[in-house]
């Protein structure tokens, strides 16, 4: 059983049935091993040339009581032989590590779909744990599905009795023996799992040796076990995807990598600070360990040091990126006063969470939209823009810089819970094709001012600490137009504001106009979005265009500045409606600026849209 | 002025702006700007490289009177802008000017991390022990009893000793100086500019309109010889007009006592030594009150270790030297790759 060489495991394929696409989700408990099967998983379908999207879910909990539902992590994939836009609206199968995850995850299993059960954890005990009155497995509650129990537990025993390893250690290798029986199921190659496990415990062989027997035995039992009826081996044929070298990639390292390629292009150093917080503590552990990078990581007493010192060094000559979620940027609200006042260049990401308060941490949502736009005291416009999905996220980052530097001006980024831990496969760019956009500091003494701007932009000139005969003063205090010294002068004060308005405003005419994502650029409806409904938009409409309904895609990148041409792209729908994960705040900004009747389409679940939900929605509209 | 070809020593007046100062007449705050212009003149520092950054409140105008680089940020804030500042550019010559609301009120976390990380900057805490530009409410370091618009009846809670507070956040180096002691200000602000680290520098001031004479009872000329001790490393530590007080390890217990040579027997010997390298003496030196005890004036304590932006720049380049030229198409292609 035992065997270090890829090519032993190259899969057999014998009478397997062919599908399109299928949905599986993983879950057990926190200590499970949950999201490390998901994402081996993914990785394995990626190598099979699926195109794929996977959607982790987590609890808070670090390690909740054991067998409890509220302990349950899941991870859920979605993937196909044809173009994947979100990870799914209900699993084809369950995979379920203990009876809580049952619990928890047996509502959103398609009727008739599978559930993949460790039968070796179904005890009293547990059941009770998890809130089931009687054995689900004996009482007909899972008459409508397909039920393969499995006592995982005393399989993988058996499978790593040979490497020694005590009971407890042996256990954590039940992730990987259902891992193999799920790679067994879809046809998938193990060995770029046995690889990823050999290097991860170079320097503890017996437990590398351990999961490796685990998952081939796993895979062992699939192929020689009696499935239940319904339940066979399957082949996903590779999908139609664009020629391309790929990898997948979070929202998280994307966003990390955007950022650190637009500061390669504006020829700058990065100083990133930031405090941690869920879910947006990916990035800083990204960020960290690329010193050699020339970013330097600074982890901040808390979320309004981390904006002060990221506000310091832009100030110094380098570009601060400072990084939370939403309760931290409201914190930071002040200090990014300060950066729109001083007119120094500053990048915040809010991977945005559930609110409002601590609200739920790991769950996903887009409330922080009016906080973005308008959450600060006074006059204080700045330039927001979202990543639609994790890929995206790069060429964000990249943009986020250019803005901020171009423009001397605080960018925030919006993503969330859901783009920064999910997954996706990326046709990995060449940094070859992007235009480098240099930033260079002000020299000039004569006629200085720090106030002074370039004419093109309105954006003040960019004169750092160390050059001599520009030694000047800013602060939070209006200064004079003319002059940059403080000013109290009303006049002078109201033109300020609207130079630093015009400024912001000025960006929508160097950004590309609004595009239709898809269908016709006018017509009976459009869809507009903004961030991660991205995926479940996109399917929707799709959809509904196959079946021959009027429908348009259309989907910000922009938030603020809007696009200069979006009014006038909306303006020539009959009816536009917009999904968002809150409670309607893209759908106000676009009323109260094109004075149209956008309707809002609503979901504060924590929880991503259903392609459903969003094929129903605009059902309703075309036949009203 | 600031003729970057120009490498002769400035003038104090040449760190001077043109801007009007603000603060009210007779403000302590007038001494201490002097002092300052007056050190970085001796210290032949070059405005160009020269930062001060500041937080909000009457000793937050600083940097707008000196002809240097200066950013008057946030209230309470100023610590971690100059954090920023100095990851940015570990060269600059970073001060901070801030005050006893601004730095131990709002602000007293930041000045905590920027004194136990020990980044390499100055840090001016004017001590007026009232809030001036909101108009005289008390403060954290005001005694009990102050009399304020926000305390009619006067302040209930227990005030801060700005210098123990930074003691026990782990400054590296702590001074105290007063504004209107010219003599001795430059020299401590000149020792602090010395210090690798994050030099803490106490000035009491006074502030003439909400709190005039509070400091009057130990630095008032007729009293400073009898109620301040100047402490200097290795010198034994004696006061008094006649030189003939001191201070000496409380019999029995951890703890300082006042004594007069020659009285019940008591000589030269029998006194401390300042021992700028002892915390634990710092901190007797710092908590001592007038007029049981003679307040402590001069550099209380110092010691050396690696400044934070240092110890940054060192695993930066430890990282740089580990590694190839960094090459983002690198890294975008590292790890499973798959081609369609």
């Amino acid at each position: 059983m035992r065997a270090t060489k890829a090519e032993e495991f190259s899969p057999v394929g014998a009478e397997r049935q062919t599908l399109e696409s299928v949905v599986v989700r993983f879950a057990g408990d926190s200590g499970d091993g949950v999201q490390l099967t998901g994402s081996q998983f993914t990785q394995a379908t990626a190598l099979a040339g699926n195109d794929l999207a996977t959607f982790p879910d987590f609890p808070a909990e670090i390690r909740a009581p054991i067998g409890t539902t509220y302990g349950v992590s899941a991870f859920q994939i979605n993937f196909g032989a044809r173009k994947i836009m979100t990870a799914g609206d209900q699993p084809d199968v369950l995979v379920a590590l203990n009876p809580a995850a049952l619990k928890v995850n047996l509502g959103d299993l398609k009727q008739g779909g599978v559930v993949i059960i460790d039968s070796g954890t179904v005890t009293d005990r547990n059941l009770r744990k998890a809130g089931f009155e009687a054995n689900p497995l004996e009482d007909g509650t899972l008459d409508d599905y397909i039920v393969f129990p499995v006592d995982v537990s005393k399989m993988t025993l058996e499978a790593v009795k040979h490497t020694g390893l005590s009971q407890k250690d042996a256990l954590r290798c039940k992730n990987l023996w259902t891992l193999g029986l799920v790679y067994w199921l879809y046809d998938r190659d193990r060995s770029p799992t046995v690889d990823w496990l050999q290097a991860k415990f170079v320097k503890r062989p017996e437990i590398a040796e351990a999961n490796i027997a685990a998952l081939n035995a796993g895979h062992i039992y699939a192929e020689a076990a009696e499935l239940p009826s319904g339940l066979g081996g399957y082949t996903v044929e590779a999908a139609e995807i664009a020629p391309g070298l790929y990898r997948t990639v979070t929202g998280a390292e994307a966003l990390a990598w955007g950022l650190a390629a637009g500061t390669q292009l504006a020829d700058l150093k990065m100083v990133f600070a930031s405090y941690p917080i869920t879910p947006a503590s990916n990035l800083l552990h990204v960020l960290a360990n690329m010193k050699h990078f020339d970013i330097m990581t600074f982890q901040a007493e808390d979320e309004i040091a981390a904006v002060c010192a990221a506000i310091g060094a832009s100030y110094a000559g380098s570009i601060g990126v400072t990084s939370s979620s939403g309760p931290g940027v409201a914190l930071k609200g002040e200090a990014i006063g300060l950066a729109i006042s001083t007119e120094l260049p500053l990048v915040i990401v809010n991977s945005q969470r559930a609110g409002p308060s601590t609200g739920m941490p790991t769950k996903t949502e887009q409330s922080d939209l009016y906080q973005s736009v308008f959450g600060r005291n006074a006059d204080s416009p700045l330039a927001v823009i979202a990543a639609r999905a994790p890929a995206d996220a790069f060429e964000c980052g990249i943009e986020a810089i250019r803005l901020a530097t171009k423009y001397m001006t605080p960018v925030i980024v919006l993503t969330d819970g859901y783009i920064a831990n999910a997954a996706e496969p990326w046709c990995i760019p060449d940094m070859d094709d992007y235009e480098p956009f240099p930033v260079s500091f002000h020299q000039e003494t004569e006629g200085f001012q720090p106030f002074q701007r370039v004419p093109e932009t309105g954006a003040r000139v960019w004169a750092v600490p160390g050059t001599p005969g520009l030694e000047h003063r800013i602060g939070g205090i209006e200064k004079d137009y003319n002059s940059g010294h403080i000013s109290y002068d009303p006049a002078n004060h109201e033109t300020m504001t609207q130079t630093r308005a015009a400024k912001i405003l000025g960006i929508a005419n160097d950004v590309p106009e609004q595009t239709v994502d898809q269908g016709e650029a006018g017509g009976k409806i459009a869809v507009v979005g903004w961030g991660s409904t991205y995926g479940p938009i996109s399917r929707a409409v799709n959809n509904l265009r196959q079946d021959g309904v009027d429908v348009s895609h259309v989907h910000l990148r922009y938030i603020w500045p809007l696009p200069r041409n979006l009014g006038e792209l909306l303006g020539g729908f009959d009816k536009v409606i917009v999904p968002e994960m809150n409670s309607g705040q893209l759908v106000t900004v676009l009323r109260s600026e094109y004075l149209i009747p956008a309707q809002g389409l609503n979901k504060v679940t924590g929880q991503p849209f259903k392609i459903a939900e969003i094929m129903t929605a605009i059902h309703e509209q075309n036949e009203a | 002025m600031n003729a970057p070809t120009a490498v002769e020593k400035l003038k104090p007046k040449d760190f001077a702006t043109d801007q009007e100062v603000r603060w009210c007449p007779g403000c302590g705050d007038y001494a201490i700007l002097k002092g300052v212009q007056k050190t970085l003149a001796d210290l032949g520092s070059r405005p160009e490289n020269t930062v001060f950054v500041s937080g909000i409140g009457c000793s937050s105008r600083f940097p707008y009177y000196m002809a240097t680089y200066g950013f008057h940020t946030i209230h309470g804030r100023a610590p971690a802008v100059a954090t920023g500042v100095k990851l940015a550019n570990p060269e600059l010559d970073v001060w901070i000017v801030t005050g006893d609301g601004d730095g131990l009120s709002i602000g007293g976390n930041h000045l905590l991390h920027v004194l136990r990380r020990n980044v390499d900057v100055q840090v001016l805490l004017f001590n007026n022990e009232i809030y001036g530009l909101t108009k005289g409410q008390y403060s954290p370091t005001s005694r009990i009893g102050t009399r304020s618009p926000s305390t009619p009846r006067g302040s209930v809670d227990l005030p801060l000793s700005p210098s123990v507070f930074a003691l026990g956040a782990g400054a590296t180096f702590v001074a105290r100086s007063v504004d209107t002691q010219q003599k001795h200000m430059p020299g401590v602000l000149q020792a602090a500019h010395g210090h690798k680290g994050a030099s803490f520098v106490e000035l009491f001031q006074n502030c003439i309109v909400y709190n005039d004479a509070v400091f009057d009872y130990f630095t008032d000329r007729s009293v400073v010889a009898d109620q301040q001790i100047e402490v200097i490393h290795g010198e034994p530590l004696i006061y008094g007009k006649d030189r003939d007080k001191g201070l000496r390890l409380a019999a029995g217990g951890l703890g300082l006592e006042a004594v007069t040579l020659g009285e019940d027997g008591v000589t030269e010997a029998d006194l401390m030594v300042h021992d700028e390298g002892n915390r634990t003496l710092a901190t007797l030196l710092a908590e001592m009150q007038a007029p049981e005890m003679p307040v402590a004036m001069g550099v209380l304590y110092r010691t050396g270790k690696d400044s934070y932006e240092q110890s940054v720049v060192a695993q930066m380049a430890e990282a740089k030297a580990a590694s190839t030229k960094p090459d983002l198409n690198a890294l975008l292609r590292s790890g499973s790759t798959w081609t369609v």
